[in-house]
């Protein structure tokens, strides 16, 4: 059974679904709050995968994802660098992701762990959204494998995608885009535009060299049911008019699966 | 400060140049944070490094940073006392990092300094620190270029709270005193040594006089803290005297005759279907969900306090609202936010004051609508709860004080830990518990104040800003954690009234309490004691937490990040004893405190106006007034507020808030909160308050049947569905204002018992009036008009058989389902020609009994594509939105439409009850057609691929293309 860590605390906010989502992709999952960690209660060493989920944390006051950085760099940096370098996975989904960054996880460009490299500044509106997007899943990481096109919610007021122009270089020249926005099925569908937020080259996501990290600003988790989808009332009647089955599934799902799948 | 394009700052220039500072050319912003400790120049740095970003900001240490060009630097700091969470979060970050706590002589401080470049004044500048600020809460410092450069930056400024006096509690001499002095003290509170007041107990003179009798028996005067205490648990805000009082013929009050007994007599007749659990005695109103779980719903408005801190206000509110599922049972968590906005037009200017001679500014509309609507996203989104329904409406009479809306859903396993969870009671021998956050001065007389009229003696520390993050904590440690290990018997939560009505309450449990106010943590020292007793601090709750527990409840608390303090004990004394300094200050009788307030008799007078009929000719090309419509302040779409609160959060999305392909608002959503489960929760509602210039007995019958019909059209079931009042009247002193609040009360319990929908949970808020003077001096009293909003909760077994609203292919044919008649008093369509009218639309329900049961039916039976109820601007509006939510065309004729109409702009825009609109693959016509037997209902055309909309009456027509429509339907608040 793999098992996944599901990090909790100081305003963190999508662990239960975050949670569900690995159990619905076959993982044993278990909420475990950070002081948890940092009192030895539980250990890092103990799962497979780190799941950073989204949230709020610290209220996102400083910046957001800066302060839970912070905490788990003062105490447990050692853990988490021993995790990384290990034969595991990480996932941070947004105020993850920007946790991830703050924490210097990703995109780790020389393996330079603890280096603050990039950055998830304020949207173009400054403001939060709460949207569909479609991604276009590129790179090799274990995360992404088999997955072109989906469309998934973002919900955040700070996911504008930022690094100065050497670093953006070399994320996309060493493959470490995971996942661009662009127009799609759902951006049609709603007449949205593809980048919610004005993210550089439209980066919704990025992995470390390894590939075994990765962050991203949607939320797969909200997209792992059918009813999940913007778009599904008029989905189920226009497969029930083509004779074709519902289906059940969301289209979040497989990223789930696949972190559960590297370790089979 | 930002080295790349800082889009706060791009934002906030779009902002002034609206605002009417056309000059501003550039802006930008630096964030100050003010460490007041001695630190060595390596942690310094460390602090510097954990609080900017290298890669996208540039920082200075004590030094001024700013932009290239600027002409003048405006900085905004929040006042002494005022909650900061970012120098709440910056201490936190440094303590961890020096791992030490701070001392009480140390302390953090935000601000932020907005630097602006154009051909600007001083006083210009100081205009855009008063745009950007709230002068209540926040200060503001401008500085010019030279200045600044001279300086080195701004002035270091710490805003410590200092309180003078050695604090103590004082005898209040009522004994003698005449009914003058007895009023005064009542109106305007207790006197301080210099002759100044303490702000208002809202105590009328028969109240005063019960406490003199009181006293007079025991012998003694009372001390400040049992007076204020006694203010508090009397208040309207606390006791709803309104509703509680003998009311003409009514001798046990309209909240039993109407209320309680509307729902009382639902169960009984529902029998084995009654879903009810715990009702009306509890923060929410508990019902069955499934086997395993119960919803919890409240709805709470936070109005007096939004007006004078839009953003503080509502953050308060909401997150206010989520401990009302905190404190229900033994402590539901919260699932689903939901809102509701009323304002006045946001582009009116015209200034009010609240004080003489152009004193006591108040914001304008514009400002409070942007400050609340920020605030719910805040304390929603922070907090991770879902906001997937709401509405916003304006009318002029919400300019004084708007309606600030806000409801919580609560979920909550039906045992806990072998408990009844709905049950709970605090035992003698528990220790009284305050966990969360501190106490403060702020929120200071915050329900005796919205008991009253908002005037120029509204007191300021009635404000308070929320700290979400600090109660997301506590949430997770109460209701994920502790709960279901039995570390507490019982748990409030601590709202209007602070500890002074928690603990009171929970003593009623076991009988008597003891309380060491020394023992309460402070914000700050210096605060008096009674201060401590009735402040409504924000996001705390108390428990009663057994002897052998607390040890472990600590622990867990401690680990969690959440404060924890023992403040007294529960007993069975029969007294709420409060001790402060070795002295016992408070001594009061339970039995008095809770019953000692005395009864008045209400009477009422309801005197019904006619108003004068509209002169509207009818014209044959009826499309102009059709998009005028679309686009009407209390029509359009408000999309911008659907999409900046998270309404997908906890991963339980089914029915958004924006729908198909042209994202048009819904009138109800589902949500499915056991994520291993189907089940939904459905949440509607219904409000008319322009009906209430005619009757309010009607008015609260259609907002009844708003709120059933919108969670009906989205799939909910009649048998299921369970209601929400929140009544927001004003001036609730006059026979007449409770004459109507009388008619609409009845209209509660008749439509409710009809439609066999409980009443699970309601509040009300009786003084919605502004007194102050208008734009030239002049003293104005504006009253809301009396509002209702019904909530409608339902839980709904398969949420794939969700409905939504919008058309999904062209072909499909189009039903009106209902009688339209015409019934257009109080309606948009008049407002539109400035006119009431008279004939306001009446609900008869038994008729729509059986429509919704058969459209129920028939959509469980995948007989419907698309529902859309009919509600505020009539068929017309349902029609177009359910063309534009799905980017397609109609072809309609008004030909047969039922009901008895006379012009087709009355057809068009009648807002009669009753109705939905639904679409139907041609395939199924026969099928929905036998299905809606015995109905009123019509095929009025169909959904056309063309994407032109078009509607033929009798004498006139509509004719509009969609892209058309969605464009004026959105321009009306896309600017927001």
């Amino acid at each position: 059974m793999v098992n996944v860590l599901v990090l909790t605390g100081y305003g963190i906010n999508c662990d239960e679904e975050t949670k569900f989502a690995f159990e619905r992709a076959g993982a044993k999952a278990d909420i475990v709050h950070v002081n948890d960690i940092i009192g030895k209660k539980k250990r890092l060493n103990d799962y497979q995968i780190l799941a950073f989920p989204g949230g709020f944390s610290y209220g996102d006051d400083t910046g957001s994802g800066k302060a839970l950085a912070n905490r788990i760099r003062n105490h447990l940096w050692g853990e988490l660098i021993d995790f990384v370098k290990g034969d595991n996975l990480a996932i941070g989904i947004c105020n993850g992701f920007q946790v991830m960054v703050n924490l210097g996880l990703l995109p780790a460009l020389d393996d330079n762990y603890g280096t603050r490299q990039a950055a998830l500044v304020h949207n173009d509106s400054a403001r939060y959204i709460d949207r569909w997007v479609d991604l276009e899943f590129s790179g090799k990481s274990p995360w992404v494998k088999g997955i072109g096109h989906v469309n998934v919610p973002i919900a955040h007021g700070e996911g504008k995608f930022y690094a100065d122009a050497d670093t953006l270089k070399r994320i996309k020249d060493e493959g470490l885009v995971a996942a661009r926005y662009f127009k799609g099925k759902v951006c049609d569908y709603q007449n949205l535009d593809a980048n919610p937020n004005g993210s550089m080259d439209n980066i919704a996501s990025i992995t470390d060299r390894s590939g075994r990290l990765i962050g991203m600003m949607p939320h797969p988790e909200r997209a792992i049911d059918f009813t999940h989808q913007p778009c599904w009332p008029y989905l189920k009647q226009k497969y029930e008019r083509e004779g074709k089955t519902v289906p059940k599934e969301g289209p979040g799902l497989q990223i789930f699966r696949n972190g559960v799948g590297y370790f089979k | 400060m930002y080295k790349v394009a800082d889009t706060r700052a791009a934002v906030r220039k779009e902002k002034l140049r609206k605002a009417g500072f056309g000059r501003v050319k550039d802006v930008s912003i630096a964030d100050v944070y003010t460490i007041d400790m001695d630190l060595a120049p390596k942690d310094m740095e460390r602090i510097r490094d954990m609080l900017t970003n290298p890669v996208y900001e540039r920082s200075a240490i004590n030094a001024g940073i700013s932009p290239a060009a600027f002409d003048w630097a405006v900085e905004i700091g929040y006042l002494p006392g005022v909650t900061d969470n970012v120098a709440k979060t910056t201490q936190q970050v440094i303590e961890d990092m020096l791992k030490r706590k701070m001392d009480g002589k140390e302390g953090v401080y935000a601000s932020q300094v907005t630097f602006v470049s154009g051909n600007l004044t001083e006083a210009d500048a100081k205009n855009i620190g008063e745009t950007l600020a709230n002068p209540l809460i926040q200060r503001i410092h401008v500085k010019g270029r030279d200045k600044f450069a001279k300086d080195g930056g701004m002035d270091t400024v710490i805003p410590r709270v200092r309180l003078g006096e050695e604090p103590k509690a004082d005898v209040v001499g009522i004994l003698g005193a005449g009914e003058e002095e007895l009023k005064t003290i009542g109106k305007q509170g207790i006197s301080n040594a210099d002759g100044s007041r303490r702000g208002p107990l809202a105590l009328d003179l028969e109240s005063m006089k019960a406490i003199q009798a009181h006293f007079k028996a025991l012998g003694r005067n009372p001390t400040d803290i049992e007076l204020e205490s006694i203010a508090q648990t009397w208040s309207e805000h606390c006791k709803h005297t309104i509703f509680a009082d003998p009311m003409d013929e009514i001798e046990g009050g309209i909240f039993k005759a109407y209320i309680r007994a509307s729902t009382e007599r639902i169960r009984k007749e529902k029998g084995d279907k009654d879903f009810c659990i715990s009702i009306f005695k509890d923060n929410s109103g508990g019902i069955v969900f499934d086997d395993d779980y119960m919803v919890t719903d409240k709805v709470e408005t936070h109005n007096s306090p939004s007006a004078l801190d839009p953003f503080g206000g509502a953050i308060t509110g909401i997150v206010g609202v989520n401990r009302d599922a905190m404190g229900f049972g033994l402590g539901a968590k919260p699932i689903i936010n939901r809102y509701g906005f009323c304002f006045a037009d946001p582009s009116d200017n015209n200034p009010l004051y609240k004080g003489e001679k152009f004193t006591q500014k108040m914001l304008p509309p514009g400002r409070i609508m942007e400050g609340v609507i920020e605030g719910v996203n805040v304390g929603g989104n922070c907090s991770g709860i879902p906001t997937p329904q709401g509405f916003i409406t304006f009318d002029e009479r919400y300019k004084g004080k708007p309606l600030v809306f806000v409801g919580t859903i609560g979920l909550i396993p039906r045992k806990s830990a072998g408990r009844l969870s709905h049950e709970k009671s605090a035992k003698p021998g528990d220790y009284i518990v305050m966990a969360g956050g501190r106490v403060g001065r702020d929120g200071v007389h915050g329900a005796t104040f919205s008991s009253e009229a908002m005037d120029s003696g509204s007191p300021a520390t009635a404000v308070q800003i929320g700290d979400p993050i600090t109660q997301k904590k506590m949430s997770d440690a109460i209701a994920k954690e502790a709960r279901d290990l039995c570390l507490y018997n019982s748990i409030t939560d601590n709202g209007a009234g602070g500890i002074s009505c928690s603990v009171a309450e929970m003593a009623k449990e076991c009988g008597g309490c003891h309380v060491v106010l020394d023992d309460v943590p402070l914000k700050y020292p210096g605060s008096e004691p009674w201060e401590i007793w009735i402040s409504e601090s924000q996001e705390r709750m108390t428990l009663s937490v057994p002897k052998d527990k607390w040890n472990e409840f600590k622990d867990l608390m401690d680990q969690r990040g959440v404060e924890a303090t023992i403040i007294g004990e529960f007993n069975g004394s029969g007294r709420c004893v409060v001790e402060y300094k070795g002295k016992n200050i408070m001594d009061v009788d339970m039995g008095f405190l809770h019953d000692g307030m005395p009864q008045k008799r209400l009477e009422t007078t309801y005197t019904k106006i006619r108003h004068e009929e509209p002169d509207i000719p009818e014209k044959p090309d009826l499309t102009g007034d059709f998009l005028s419509m679309l686009s009407r302040l209390n029509i359009a779409s408000f999309e911008f507020i659907s999409q900046q609160y998270d309404h997908e959060v906890q991963g339980g999305s089914v029915i958004k808030p924006l729908q198909g392909r042209g994202r048009i608002n819904g009138d109800a959503a589902v949500t499915r909160p056991v994520l291993s489960s189907m089940k939904g929760v459905v949440t509607s509602q219904g409000l008319y308050p322009s009906y209430s210039d005619i009757d309010t007995y009607h008015m609260a019958a259609c907002a009844i049947d708003t709120a059933i019909r919108n969670a009906i059209a989205v799939g909910a079931d009649l048998d299921r569905i369970a209601l929400l009042d929140n009544f927001c009247w004003c001036s609730s002193n006059e026979k007449e204002r409770l004459g109507q609040l009388k008619a609409a009360a009845k209209a509660c319990y008749d439509y409710s018992v009809k439609y066999g929908t409980p009443l699970i949970s309601g509040k009300d808020s009786m003084f919605n009036d502004f007194k102050g003077y208008d734009e030239k001096g002049n003293k104005v009293k504006i009253s809301v008009p009396p509002t209702l909003l019904i909530s409608g909760i339902a839980v709904m077994d398969d949420s794939t058989k969700a409905i939504s609203i919008d058309a999904k292919f062209a072909g499909y044919l189009v039903y009106v389902l209902g009688e339209t008649n015409d019934e257009l008093g109080g309606s948009e369509y008049f407002a539109m020609s400035g006119a009431i009218g008279n004939a306001i639309p009446k609900v008869d329900a038994d008729r729509n009994i059986r429509l919704y049961n058969a459209l129920s039916k028939a959509m469980q039976r995948g007989l419907v594509s698309s529902a859309k109820s009919v509600t505020i601007g009539g068929l017309a509006v349902a029609l177009a939105k359910t063309a534009m939510a799905g980017k397609l065309g109609m072809k309609l004729s008004l030909g047969n439409l039922p009901g008895k109409w006379t012009r087709d702009d009355y057809a068009l825009f009648s807002e009669s009850q009753g109705r939905v609109v639904v679409t139907v693959d041609p395939k199924k016509r026969g099928e929905f057609e036998d299905a809606m037997e015995g109905n009123a209902f019509a095929l009025l055309g169909e959904v056309t691929g063309d994407g032109s909309f078009a509607v033929k009456g009798r004498k006139s027509t509509v004719r509009a293309d969609v892209e058309t429509m969605l464009k004026r339907h959105k321009s009306t608040l896309g600017g927001y």
